[in-house]
């Protein structure tokens, strides 16, 4: 059971580090990132670290999440209607030619 | 593949074997000090503390947290220096949200408050108890003390009173670290009798250290979303 748990939550892990590679979207980024601090309490929590899940679960999920996106908001990054993907590199090679 | 990929790459490959010859040599599941092994023995009776997370982190490396604390203050300080001042890109911002936010959200919001407060208190002064302690219990409350400014934006946020909070935490915390440095010769050294474990007032001067550890970062945590928050 416990390895199940783990597995799982690794996975959770790798899938929401790759999203936040590949995403394009500022402000899913930063949720990808606050997915992957959830995952990784749980693993702590598995882990027989509840101190450590706490401060994750608190610090990593919660609040680091808040910070980068109001900072995003502060830059100007805010954006939560995503483009479709043709435009966005229209745009691009627009803006390199 | 220019000069500075080669060089980049050169970089990782070299970074890569050295963490391999130093992995292959690492002992594992031999302790190699035996310093845990003390604190697991000694701990209860000398600190008190059910929780031995927190023998360690307040009573034998105090001094560690307090450089913790003083690396969230730097932080805390220069987002407020940064942001404090008036918004000069207000027309980029975009309002946090509509001034009539829904029904559903503020109900749950004022219904949440209190919960979380709670929560956070409990994390605090358990923390010499039960997993937890100032830093998470300090986040917990900050995440509190967000939630009516995510309702509504143009909820003040008293800056001077966090500031105030801050400090005197922080002056508490130096200040009984001062006190068992001339009391026992040994600076942030517990006070106190240890008493029994497992017992609310136990573990000496600990859970009024881990009480100033969760105000000051409470505060602090809650200065700096509230500065980045603000329209």
């Amino acid at each position: 059971m416990l390895f199940w748990i783990a597995l799982s939550s690794v996975m959770l892990m790798l899938t929401a580090g790759v999203a936040m590679l590949l995403l394009d979207n500022y402000l899913a980024v930063v949720v990808a990132s606050s997915v992957l601090s959830l995952a990784l309490s749980v693993l702590f929590v598995v882990l027989q670290a509840p101190d450590v899940a706490l401060a994750e679960a608190a610090v990593g999920a919660g609040l680091s999440g808040v910070i980068l996106a109001l900072t995003l908001r502060r830059v100007g990054l805010w954006r939560i209607n995503v483009q479709p993907p043709a435009a966005v590199t229209k745009t691009s090679t627009e803006a390199k030619s | 593949m220019n000069l500075r990929e080669f060089a980049g790459l050169i970089f990782l490959l070299g970074l890569g074997v050295l963490l391999i010859a130093v992995l292959t040599t690492l002992p594992y599941s031999n302790s190699l000090t035996g310093v845990g092994n003390n604190i697991l023995a000694q701990a209860p009776a000398e600190v008190g503390t059910a929780n031995i997370v927190t023998a360690v982190v307040l009573a034998y490396r105090g001094l560690d947290t307090l450089g913790e604390l003083l690396i969230l203050f730097v932080a805390s300080t220069a987002v407020g220096m940064i942001l404090s001042k008036a918004p000069g890109t207000a027309s980029v911002t975009p309002p946090l949200s509509n001034t009539s936010t829904g029904f559903v959200f503020s109900a749950a919001a004022s219904l949440l408050f209190p919960f979380l407060i709670l929560l956070g208190s409990y994390v605090i002064l358990h923390g010499h108890l039960t997993p937890g302690g100032g830093f998470q219990g300090g986040a917990i409350l900050a995440a509190a003390f967000f939630i009516p400014i995510l309702v509504s934006p143009a909820s003040p946020f008293k800056h001077a009173v966090s500031s105030l909070l801050e400090t005197v935490a922080g002056l508490v915390f130096i200040g009984i670290g001062l006190v068992a440095l001339f009391g026992s010769g040994y600076f942030l050294a517990p006070l106190g009798h240890p008493g029994t474990p497992g017992a609310l007032l136990s573990a000496g001067s600990l859970p009024f250290l881990y009480l100033a550890v969760g105000i000051k970062v409470g505060a602090e945590l809650a200065g700096i979303v509230a500065h980045l928050a603000q329209p």
